[in-house]
């Protein structure tokens, strides 16, 4: 009979709010940061110079076609032979970001090119300057419609920042290791820590569809 | 010292790609099985065997991979079995990719109008003869694109393979890494062979998107 012991496991709690703390912090930041990127990026890819367009492209296939895990020891292991010596943690930002802001680029990008017309005319004809029509206009919509993706997106991200554990970031999953290499407890430790993580997925969205009509794009 | 020349380092790193392509097609193929018959009950009119699909759904798509891999791999162990790291990884990547699949689909068959089940309802097909005839031929044409995308998702899913030890294309590109000391190369060569793999997955199926909605 397999008897579990998941006790052992829930005496080392301060070590999972530690690792809970990083994950919803490295995911706080990159959220923000990384829709800001697939904002800007969007935006270059349908009103930017031709080779601006291209770089972001190129940057956006790039990303998408490659795993986290390769993107994060590029950025980690790799970089500091180009002279880029970053901590874990930025690393873990940085990669975070770049990756989010690819997928947040298509995504906005679907948004805006569902403008109607008519609302750009209405825009030009009261004499608003380009910026003002994308910030006050085209945007607040196009962000609304694509939300739900976009929060799907940002709920990947936080999970894929599982993968930070391997360059030893103290987060949720690499609490899990620690925890399972100290009490010898394996499959429980993984059980509770992916429990966590799937509540925090939930409650993560719960936050980002509340949070999104209000602040983001209001429709005040 | 041994020195490793550029090739050495490509041929070892397209051997390993290999296996990344091997155990992204047991992945798909066992998935796609399992993810059809979790369709199938997903619209069955049981109580409850609908939800329990949905659950299993949210389960897999609202938990990381890795701790997906980390609890089938020790999990199998705890049952007594002494499974390799590539046993591990197939059954966990062939459960994930089911998960996603069911999901995916479901979204296609919701999209087939509702007056198509009516209509072979009044014709007294059976809910697997209204599946097999009636709705998945016309919910394959939506899917196939969003299949073929999600393809490119299981091969990116494979690189955490390398984490339970199972040496694949970023298993290998670590030992390079660790083997030459230069990470910058190995991890570009790796990333490169990905995007080679995964480019004209992700093209390929645009163009399907596109072809089906113009």
């Amino acid at each position: 009979m397999i008897e579990f012991n998941f006790v052992t496991v829930l005496e080392q709690w301060p070590m999972l709010l530690r690792g809970l703390g990083l994950t919803v912090t490295l995911t706080a930041i990159s959220a923000v940061l990384g829709a800001l990127l697939g904002t800007a990026c969007a935006w270059a890819r349908l009103h930017g110079g031709s080779v601006l367009k291209r770089v972001v492209g190129a940057y956006v296939e790039l990303v998408r076609n490659t795993p986290f895990i390769i993107q994060l020891f590029f950025i980690f292991f790799g970089l500091p032979s180009l002279g880029l010596r970053l901590s874990v943690e930025v690393a873990c930002v940085l990669a975070m970001v770049f990756n989010l802001g690819a997928y947040a680029c298509e995504i906005v990008r679907a948004g805006l090119q569902t403008t109607p017309r008519g609302q750009l005319e209405a825009a030009m004809s009261l004499a608003l300057t380009p910026w003002q029509t994308f910030s006050r206009v085209v945007l607040p919509p196009a962000l609304a419609r694509i939300w739900p993706a976009l929060v799907s997106q940002i709920i990947i991200v936080m999970l894929g920042s599982a993968v930070c554990g391997q360059i030893s970031a103290e987060e949720l999953s690499q609490a899990a290791n620690l925890i399972s290499s100290r009490t010898f407890r394996s499959f429980e430790s993984y059980i509770i820590v992916t429990a966590i993580y799937l509540l925090l997925a939930i409650a993560l969205r719960q936050l980002l569809y509340w949070v999104g009509p209000r602040f983001i794009f209001s429709s005040r | 010292m041994v020195q490793f020349s550029l090739w050495d380092i490509f041929t070892f790193l397209l051997g390993a790609l290999r296996w990344t392509a091997a155990l992204s097609l047991i992945a798909f193929i066992g998935g796609g099985l399992a993810g059809m018959g979790l369709l199938m009950l997903r619209f069955t009119k049981l109580r409850g065997v609908g939800t329990a699909v949905a659950w299993y759904v949210q389960i897999f798509q609202g938990t990381p991979l890795l701790m997906q891999l980390f609890l089938v791999y020790f999990g199998l162990a705890l049952l007594g079995m002494d499974a390799s790291p590539l046993v591990a990884a197939a059954i966990c990547l062939t459960l994930y990719a089911s998960a996603y699949l069911t999901e995916i689909w479901r979204g296609c068959v919701n999209a087939i109008p509702k007056g198509q089940w009516e209509a072979s309802t009044s014709l007294a097909l059976t809910y697997p003869q209204q599946m097999r005839y009636v709705i998945l031929p016309q919910a394959l044409r939506v899917g196939i694109a969003p299949t073929v995308g999600f393809l490119v998702q299981i091969i990116k899913g494979t690189a955490l393979a390398s984490v339970i030890g199972f040496v694949e294309l970023t298993k290998a590109g670590q030992m390079i890494s660790n083997a030459t000391y230069q990470p910058f190369l190995a991890y570009t060569f790796v990333g490169l062979l990905y995007f080679a793999l995964c480019f004209p997955l992700s093209w390929w199926s645009q163009r399907l998107e596109n072809r089906r909605l113009a």
